[in-house]
């Protein structure tokens, strides 16, 4: 154990520390097992994206003639498993909080770094499950398993689809314990909660939202695995059975999940706004608020996918009730995100293309989903593409974004090297257009009538889908971008420094990559986050009380 | 500042009473992650006891009262021989604390063993769900689901035993090797909650399942 | 910080109790009391939970922290009872949209 570790010149990181692949697998130290997590989810990303270039090339044409329907409904389901348990819902929790949340709070490591490693190896047997599957010729259930298709009629690897759904949660929730355990125990003196940055509180109110719901989830599936296996009648209506029941306890974790997947991208957005437009974040403990308020009300609202589903109209008028608030802390963050940037000192690096690109798509995103909480027009939309479209607004607009955001902004951090930011700003800029271009034609198509999950359409429809699979090349193309010129710069970027973006933090007072226990001496805490001295209001003759106040704060 | 000179403190707490107070808390957010693990059967139970009433009761009624009595009895044995066990602990009185494990494991074992007393019980009647179930009643249908729901959340708490029982071996050996100080317990008063928490289980399971119909008659 | 330690006495109390209350509820069972049954069956096993969990599992002398977990989890257990049962209770009560 190095004392002198991390310094500039010459000090090992955590990258040099230790060589070997076992110094690498059998780690402890919570950034090399970000980077490991970095590894695995990149490649189901990419797995993902593969099955969702073959639907969109079969909705090329109004017929079904490139795969069968058969394959189609297995082509989605598997693009819908990979990228909600294998890349949405771990993706920023496990790279970047795994790598910050300990950095962020000035702690050495999380609570329980062999958990964390544990909770790797666990990830990755899960996929082993899911490639399983796929050598079996894959589900066609829908990501959604519902009954009693899946649990009797379907001639698919339904057992392990569902084994590996089971063994992924139970990873992420080895994550969201270490996460909960160190932010409450583990802060550097001075570092009360409301001085933590919102990536920290987004991850804490992510963490709540995964112990308490992913077990249901949990259960679901075994029981669903049971179900298929003995033939027992739990789920089956032929059998005094309830496929609704599945539906509630499906959709008691799943309607969660979807918070799982935005708030740490939300996180992400606090953190990039307030560096590139050099100031505080507006309105903190209220965005910190409005992350547990999403956390919380987020787990009443499940029922508003189920409005077709024959459940009570009584019940189902509390769910849209529910859903109207639960849009409220959002659009809050949204609305103080936007204040931080009002006569912020804005520059427009690479993670701040992402960060504008998040607020206008999450927006849309999150307003037709308003619309989808209205059970008048969910009866009509309801199964079409105009859900489809929703759910990818604030899933790839948002979550996808906030995670290219996040990881052009601490990649420098992580591996010390900057990226070529020409073509980081041209890949932001075709992952926006690509991603319009893809799914704002779904929201037309949906309206019109066009069924999900449907493999063949009328000719009507088909403008609309040319221009989404043309879209989406596109965006597969801003994509793939990054894999290059990230990759290279870990050869040949320039020397990052401690912190290129001049950015307020304790991530970006030590080194870059920093050293294996993350700080030299311990941090203790004596200002608020994103304490940016606001120098350019006084400059400006700005006779602002708060910018004098912040100065004499700092 | 800290006393990392001691090997029971890992590196990256300041404290014992940091890395025991994060112990605790990482253990009970597991358990509440146990606790809706279980939920979504129980919800199942609740909804097909409203659903149907009679038969749940008449399927309830072949089950054993008086095993299930006697397990539950064994069960809040072991849990208080857990309790002493983790009290010897906070006092590091080791061979209290290896004493008060076996006990615990003894008790859980008999446990186990009703219950596999009851499955195969179960097993000759024909009453596990699936090809070969066959009701002795009306309604065979609507009892297969109380018996999927019987065997899924007993089975599921068995297998928790299990994992509770080798979570008592590994303590025993530790526990005998003098590795617990009243610094450094964490892992039997963690092995504890777990026990505890598997108790609380049956608590409710154990009514639920096995009382349902009692008034009813046999 | 010293942890406190309970007393063995208190530990079997609690246990005595909880046997007391194991009877209890085996015996209230075999009287048809309607849905009181019910109602007295998972009282009985509430509070024998309650017990173990404040006793047996040292939360009546734990941190805030710890007594805000278990709490959490007790209610949100209640979150997952609650919005189903309302469902499947209500079904009917309400016309379809429109009418």
């Amino acid at each position: 154990m190095s004392t002198t570790a991390g310094h500039a010149a010459g000090g090992s990181n955590y990258l040099t520390a230790e060589h070997g692949l076992k110094s690498w697998l059998l780690t402890k130290d919570h950034k090399r097992i970000a980077v490991l997590y970095l590894i695995s989810v990149s490649f189901f990303f990419m797995l993902g994206g593969l099955f969702a270039s073959l639907v969109r090339a079969e909705l090329l044409t109004p017929a079904g003639d490139l795969l069968s329907a058969d394959s189609y409904n297995r082509a989605f389901t598997m693009h819908g498993v990979i990228m909600v348990f294998f890349f949405l819902i771990p993706a920023i929790p496990a790279v970047l909080g795994n790598f910050l949340v300990p950095v962020m709070i000035g702690a050495k490591d999380l609570a329980f770094p062999r958990i964390n490693l544990l909770s790797w190896y666990v990830y990755n047997l899960a996929g082993l499950l899911g490639v399983w599957v796929l050598l079996q010729g894959g589900v066609d259930t829908g990501w959604t398993f519902y009954t009693p298709y899946s649990s009797v009629y379907s001639n698919t690897a339904v057992i392990p689809a569902a084994m590996a759904g089971f063994v992924a949660g139970f990873s992420s929730i080895l994550t969201a314990l270490n996460f909960v355990v160190t932010i409450h125990r583990m802060r550097a003196p001075g570092l009360t909660w409301f001085r933590l940055p919102l990536f920290i509180w987004s991850h804490y109110a992510t963490s709540l939202i995964i112990l308490l719901g992913t077990p249901v989830l949990a259960i679901t599936l075994l029981a669903l695995v049971l179900e298929r296996g003995f033939g027992l009648g739990i789920f089956d209506p032929a059998m005094g059975g309830d496929p609704v029941l599945f539906q509630h306890l499906f959709w008691f974790y799943s309607h969660p999940a979807v918070y799982i997947m935005i708030l740490p991208a939300m996180g992400i957005q606090s953190e990039l706004v307030a560096a590139f437009a050099r100031k505080r974040v507006f309105g903190y403990p209220v965005v910190a608020f409005a992350s547990l308020a999403i956390a919380i009300l987020g787990f009443l609202v499940w029922g508003h996918h189920m409005f077709t589903s024959s459940q009570s109209v009584y019940a189902s008028t509390v769910f849209s009730v529910l859903t109207m608030l639960v849009a409220v802390p959002s659009a809050v963050k949204v609305f103080n995100w936007t204040a931080t940037l009002h006569e912020g000192s804005i520059s427009y690096e690479t993670p701040m293309l992402y960060a504008l690109g998040f607020i206008g798509l999450f927006t849309i995103g999150g307003l037709t989903g308003v619309m989808l909480g209205t059970m008048g027009i969910d009866l009509h939309v309801h199964d079409t593409y105009f859900v489809v479209a929703h759910f990818h607004y604030v899933m790839v607009g948002g979550t996808i974004l906030g995670y290219l955001g996040g990881l052009h902004y601490w990649w420098p951090k992580m591996f010390g090297r900057m990226y070529n930011q020409f073509w980081s700003r041209i890949a932001a800029i075709v992952v926006f257009i690509g991603f319009n271009l893809t799914f704002l034609p779904q929201f037309v198509v949906g309206y019109l009538g066009m069924p999900r999950r449907y493999w063949s359409y009328p000719a009507e429809f088909q403008i609309w889908n040319v221009l989404s699979t043309a879209g989406a090349t596109v965006l597969g193309l801003g994509l793939a971008l990054p894999l290059v010129y990230l990759l290279m710069s870990l050869k040949n970027g320039a020397l990052a420094g401690n912190n290129p973006w001049g950015a307020k933090g304790l991530e970006w007072e030590t080194t870059s990559p920093p050293p294996t226990f993350n700080f030299d001496t311990p941090p203790v805490v004596t200002e608020e986050a994103y304490a940016y001295a606001d120098s350019h209001l006084v400059e400006a003759g700005h006779s602002d009380k708060k910018g004098k106040k912040e100065l004499h704060g700092v | 500042m800290s006393d990392h000179s001691s090997s029971t403190l890992a590196h990256h707490f300041d404290s014992h009473e940091q890395q025991r107070e994060a112990s605790t808390v990482g253990m009970w957010a597991f358990l509440v992650t146990e606790i809706m693990f279980f939920g979504g059967l129980f919800l199942a139970y609740v909804l097909y006891r409203s659903r149907y009433p009679q038969t749940f009761a008449d399927a309830s009624n072949h089950l054993n009262v008086i095993w299930g009595g006697v397990n539950t009895v064994v069960l809040i044995a072991s849990s208080l021989t857990m309790a002493l066990a983790v009290r010897a602990a906070q006092l590091a009185n080791r061979k209290t604390i290896v004493l008060m494990l076996i006990l615990t494991l003894v008790l859980g074992c008999v446990f186990l063993g009703i219950k596999a007393v009851e499955y195969k019980e179960k097993f000759d009647h024909h009453l596990v769900p699936g090809k070969n179930f066959q009701y002795d009643g009306a309604n065979g249908q609507k009892a297969q689901i109380f018996f999927s729901l019987y065997f899924a959340m007993t089975g599921l708490h068995a297998v928790h035993m299990v994992i509770g029982a080798g979570l008592l071996i590994w303590m025993i050996v530790l526990a005998h090797k003098g590795v617990f100080t009243a610094e450094y317990h964490n892992h039997i008063e963690n092995v504890g909650l777990y026990w505890h928490f598997v108790d609380i289980v049956w608590i409710f399971l154990f009514p639920l399942l096995y009382l349902l119909g009692f008034h009813v008659g046999h | 910080m010293s942890v406190h330690v309970e007393p063995v006495k208190t530990y079997v109390m609690v246990f005595s109790a909880l046997m007391v209350l194991t009877v209890a509820t085996v015996f209230v069972a075999y009287f048809d009391l309607g849905l009181l049954n019910n109602f007295v069956a998972m009282g009985i096993a509430l509070t024998k939970a309650s017990l173990v969990v404040l006793i047996f599992m040292h939360v009546r002398h734990g941190s805030k922290l710890t007594k805000m977990i278990a709490l959490g989890g007790f209610l949100w257990l209640i979150f997952l009872f609650l919005f189903p049962l309302a469902d499947y209770d209500t079904r009917g009560l309400l016309g379809p949209l429109g009418k």
